[in-house]
Protein backbone atom coordinates (compact mmCIF):
# COMPACT_ATOMS: atom_id res chain seq x y z
CA UNK A 1 0.00 0.00 0.00
CA UNK A 2 1.36 3.40 -1.01
CA UNK A 3 0.93 6.43 1.17
CA UNK A 4 1.43 10.06 0.44
CA UNK A 5 1.22 12.72 3.12
CA UNK A 6 -0.84 15.60 1.88
CA UNK A 7 -1.21 17.95 4.78
CA UNK A 8 -1.26 18.46 8.52
CA UNK A 9 -3.77 20.64 10.33
CA UNK A 10 -3.27 21.84 13.91
CA UNK A 11 -6.32 21.49 16.17
CA UNK A 12 -6.02 24.15 18.86
CA UNK A 13 -9.35 25.98 18.74
CA UNK A 14 -12.95 25.48 17.68
CA UNK A 15 -12.14 27.44 14.47
CA UNK A 16 -9.57 24.72 13.69
CA UNK A 17 -12.41 22.15 13.67
CA UNK A 18 -13.91 24.18 10.81
CA UNK A 19 -10.51 24.16 9.05
CA UNK A 20 -10.32 20.38 9.48
CA UNK A 21 -13.70 20.04 7.76
CA UNK A 22 -12.58 22.35 4.92
CA UNK A 23 -9.30 20.48 4.32
CA UNK A 24 -11.01 17.09 4.39
CA UNK A 25 -13.72 18.32 2.03
CA UNK A 26 -11.11 19.67 -0.38
CA UNK A 27 -9.18 16.37 -0.48
CA UNK A 28 -12.24 14.12 -0.63
CA UNK A 29 -13.60 16.22 -3.46
CA UNK A 30 -10.22 16.32 -5.28
CA UNK A 31 -10.00 12.53 -5.25
CA UNK A 32 -13.48 12.31 -6.75
CA UNK A 33 -15.47 10.90 -3.82
CA UNK A 34 -19.24 10.96 -4.17
CA UNK A 35 -21.13 13.63 -2.27
CA UNK A 36 -22.44 11.11 0.25
CA UNK A 37 -18.95 9.67 0.89
CA UNK A 38 -17.53 13.18 1.24
CA UNK A 39 -20.25 14.06 3.73
CA UNK A 40 -19.58 10.92 5.77
CA UNK A 41 -15.83 11.42 6.09
CA UNK A 42 -16.18 15.16 6.77
CA UNK A 43 -18.75 14.45 9.50
CA UNK A 44 -16.56 11.72 11.02
CA UNK A 45 -13.58 14.11 10.92
CA UNK A 46 -15.64 16.80 12.64
CA UNK A 47 -16.55 14.41 15.48
CA UNK A 48 -12.99 13.23 16.06
CA UNK A 49 -11.48 16.72 15.70
CA UNK A 50 -13.82 17.91 18.43
CA UNK A 51 -12.68 15.06 20.68
CA UNK A 52 -9.05 15.95 19.97
CA UNK A 53 -9.76 19.55 20.95
CA UNK A 54 -12.07 19.01 23.92
CA UNK A 55 -10.77 15.84 25.54
CA UNK A 56 -7.22 15.68 24.16
CA UNK A 57 -6.41 19.33 24.87
CA UNK A 58 -5.64 19.88 21.19
CA UNK A 59 -3.45 18.06 18.73
CA UNK A 60 -3.21 17.63 15.01
CA UNK A 61 -4.65 15.95 11.96
CA UNK A 62 -2.49 14.21 9.38
CA UNK A 63 -4.09 13.73 5.94
CA UNK A 64 -2.74 10.94 3.74
CA UNK A 65 -3.67 9.68 0.32
CA UNK A 66 -3.60 5.88 0.08
CA UNK A 67 -3.16 3.77 -3.02
CA UNK A 68 -3.81 0.05 -2.87
CA UNK A 69 -3.76 -1.29 -6.42
CA UNK A 70 -6.49 0.58 -8.25
CA UNK A 71 -8.13 1.59 -4.99
CA UNK A 72 -7.63 5.04 -3.57
CA UNK A 73 -8.48 6.20 -0.12
CA UNK A 74 -8.14 9.05 2.29
CA UNK A 75 -6.65 8.39 5.71
CA UNK A 76 -7.11 10.88 8.53
CA UNK A 77 -5.02 10.45 11.66
CA UNK A 78 -5.87 12.58 14.69
CA UNK A 79 -3.34 12.64 17.49
CA UNK A 80 -3.17 14.40 20.81
CA UNK A 81 -1.04 14.26 23.93
CA UNK A 82 -3.97 14.49 26.30
CA UNK A 83 -4.94 12.30 29.23
CA UNK A 84 -5.75 9.30 27.04
CA UNK A 85 -8.64 6.89 27.38
CA UNK A 86 -8.61 4.24 30.11
CA UNK A 87 -11.44 2.09 28.77
CA UNK A 88 -11.61 2.28 24.98
CA UNK A 89 -14.44 -0.24 24.73
CA UNK A 90 -16.59 1.91 27.00
CA UNK A 91 -15.63 5.11 25.13
CA UNK A 92 -16.67 3.52 21.81
CA UNK A 93 -20.14 2.72 23.11
CA UNK A 94 -22.96 4.99 21.93
CA UNK A 95 -24.17 7.55 24.44
CA UNK A 96 -21.18 7.09 26.73
CA UNK A 97 -19.73 10.50 27.53
CA UNK A 98 -17.52 12.05 30.17
CA UNK A 99 -18.31 15.51 28.80
CA UNK A 100 -21.55 17.25 27.97
CA UNK A 101 -21.94 15.75 24.52
CA UNK A 102 -24.20 13.10 23.05
CA UNK A 103 -21.51 10.46 23.35
CA UNK A 104 -21.80 9.57 19.69
CA UNK A 105 -18.41 10.82 18.54
CA UNK A 106 -16.25 7.69 18.47
CA UNK A 107 -18.86 5.03 17.73
CA UNK A 108 -20.66 7.32 15.28
CA UNK A 109 -17.47 8.23 13.43
CA UNK A 110 -16.60 4.52 13.14
CA UNK A 111 -19.91 3.85 11.39
CA UNK A 112 -19.19 6.59 8.84
CA UNK A 113 -15.83 5.27 7.60
CA UNK A 114 -14.51 2.00 6.14
CA UNK A 115 -11.64 1.52 8.58
CA UNK A 116 -11.26 2.81 12.09
CA UNK A 117 -8.39 2.43 14.53
CA UNK A 118 -7.87 3.87 17.96
CA UNK A 119 -4.81 3.70 20.16
CA UNK A 120 -4.74 5.25 23.57
CA UNK A 121 -3.23 4.76 26.99
CA UNK A 122 -3.87 6.82 30.10
CA UNK A 123 -1.31 9.61 30.26
CA UNK A 124 -0.05 8.86 26.79
CA UNK A 125 -2.48 10.62 24.47
CA UNK A 126 -4.83 9.26 21.84
CA UNK A 127 -4.48 8.47 18.16
CA UNK A 128 -7.52 7.82 15.99
CA UNK A 129 -7.18 6.88 12.35
CA UNK A 130 -10.04 6.85 9.84
CA UNK A 131 -9.97 5.56 6.27
CA UNK A 132 -12.62 6.06 3.64
CA UNK A 133 -11.94 4.26 0.36
CA UNK A 134 -13.23 5.71 -2.85
CA UNK B 1 -20.59 27.08 11.27
CA UNK B 2 -18.18 26.85 14.16
CA UNK B 3 -19.10 25.76 17.66
CA UNK B 4 -19.21 29.18 19.31
CA UNK B 5 -21.44 30.52 16.54
CA UNK B 6 -23.79 27.58 17.08
CA UNK B 7 -23.91 28.29 20.82
CA UNK B 8 -24.57 31.98 20.13
CA UNK B 9 -27.42 31.07 17.79
CA UNK B 10 -28.96 28.95 20.53
CA UNK B 11 -28.81 31.85 23.02
CA UNK B 12 -29.98 34.49 20.53
CA UNK B 13 -32.93 32.38 19.42
CA UNK B 14 -34.20 31.62 22.90
CA UNK B 15 -33.89 35.30 23.86
CA UNK B 16 -35.69 36.34 20.68
CA UNK B 17 -38.56 33.92 21.39
CA UNK B 18 -39.15 35.68 24.70
CA UNK B 19 -38.65 39.26 23.50
CA UNK B 20 -40.83 38.89 20.39
CA UNK B 21 -43.32 36.45 21.99
CA UNK B 22 -42.78 34.23 18.98
CA UNK B 23 -45.09 31.26 18.53
CA UNK B 24 -42.89 29.49 16.04
CA UNK B 25 -39.23 29.08 15.10
CA UNK B 26 -38.20 28.07 11.60
CA UNK B 27 -34.59 26.97 11.13
CA UNK B 28 -33.39 26.62 7.55
CA UNK B 29 -30.38 24.27 7.44
CA UNK B 30 -30.13 24.07 3.64
CA UNK B 31 -26.80 25.92 3.71
CA UNK B 32 -25.22 23.39 6.08
CA UNK B 33 -23.00 20.94 4.24
CA UNK B 34 -22.75 18.69 7.26
CA UNK B 35 -24.58 18.32 10.56
CA UNK B 36 -22.50 16.58 13.20
CA UNK B 37 -23.56 15.55 16.69
CA UNK B 38 -22.71 19.00 18.05
CA UNK B 39 -25.00 20.82 15.63
CA UNK B 40 -27.59 18.06 16.08
CA UNK B 41 -27.55 18.60 19.82
CA UNK B 42 -27.87 22.35 19.32
CA UNK B 43 -30.96 21.86 17.14
CA UNK B 44 -32.50 19.57 19.78
CA UNK B 45 -31.72 22.09 22.51
CA UNK B 46 -33.34 24.93 20.57
CA UNK B 47 -36.44 22.79 19.99
CA UNK B 48 -36.66 21.85 23.68
CA UNK B 49 -36.13 25.41 24.90
CA UNK B 50 -38.69 26.84 22.49
CA UNK B 51 -41.20 24.18 23.56
CA UNK B 52 -40.77 25.26 27.16
CA UNK B 53 -41.30 28.86 25.98
CA UNK B 54 -44.50 27.81 24.18
CA UNK B 55 -43.16 28.06 20.64
CA UNK B 56 -42.88 25.33 18.01
CA UNK B 57 -39.65 24.67 16.11
CA UNK B 58 -39.44 23.37 12.56
CA UNK B 59 -36.16 22.47 10.86
CA UNK B 60 -36.35 22.80 7.09
CA UNK B 61 -34.21 22.16 4.05
CA UNK B 62 -31.90 19.42 5.26
CA UNK B 63 -30.04 17.99 2.30
CA UNK B 64 -30.48 14.25 1.65
CA UNK B 65 -26.79 13.33 2.07
CA UNK B 66 -26.72 15.27 5.34
CA UNK B 67 -29.81 13.43 6.60
CA UNK B 68 -28.40 9.98 5.71
CA UNK B 69 -25.09 10.76 7.41
CA UNK B 70 -26.83 12.07 10.52
CA UNK B 71 -28.85 8.86 10.87
CA UNK B 72 -25.73 6.69 10.46
CA UNK B 73 -23.93 8.82 13.00
CA UNK B 74 -26.74 7.95 15.42
CA UNK B 75 -28.20 11.43 15.97
CA UNK B 76 -31.95 11.14 16.33
CA UNK B 77 -33.06 14.78 16.49
CA UNK B 78 -35.80 13.64 18.82
CA UNK B 79 -38.56 16.16 19.41
CA UNK B 80 -37.73 18.06 16.23
CA UNK B 81 -40.34 18.59 13.56
CA UNK B 82 -39.06 18.86 10.03
CA UNK B 83 -40.37 20.05 6.67
CA UNK B 84 -39.03 19.92 3.13
CA UNK B 85 -38.67 23.66 2.59
CA UNK B 86 -39.48 27.08 4.05
CA UNK B 87 -43.01 27.21 2.54
CA UNK B 88 -43.96 23.77 3.88
CA UNK B 89 -42.34 24.67 7.19
CA UNK B 90 -44.44 27.82 7.54
CA UNK B 91 -47.60 25.84 6.71
CA UNK B 92 -46.74 23.34 9.43
CA UNK B 93 -45.96 26.06 11.96
CA UNK B 94 -49.25 27.83 11.26
CA UNK B 95 -51.17 24.58 11.59
CA UNK B 96 -49.46 23.71 14.88
CA UNK B 97 -50.08 27.19 16.29
CA UNK B 98 -53.78 27.02 15.30
CA UNK B 99 -54.06 23.59 16.90
CA UNK B 100 -52.50 24.72 20.15
CA UNK B 101 -54.68 27.86 20.24
CA UNK B 102 -57.89 25.90 19.68
CA UNK B 103 -56.82 23.49 22.43
CA UNK B 104 -56.24 26.46 24.73
CA UNK B 105 -59.67 27.90 23.85
CA UNK B 106 -61.36 24.57 24.63
CA UNK B 107 -59.86 24.74 28.07
CA UNK B 108 -58.55 21.18 27.72
CA UNK B 109 -55.02 22.28 28.27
Amino acid sequence: MLMETIDTVPIRSSEDIVRVRQKVRFQANAMGMSLIDQTKIITAASEIARNTFEYGGGGELLLELLRDGARRGLRLTFSDEGPGIADIEQAMRDHFTTGGGLGLGLGGAKRLVNEFEIESRPGDGTRVSLIRWK
Amino acid sequence: MHDRLAMALQDDLTNAIVSTRAKGVLIDVSALEIVDSFIGRMLSNIASASRVLDAVTIVVGMRPHVAITLVELGVQLSGIQTARNVDKGLETINRLIEQSESTDADGDD
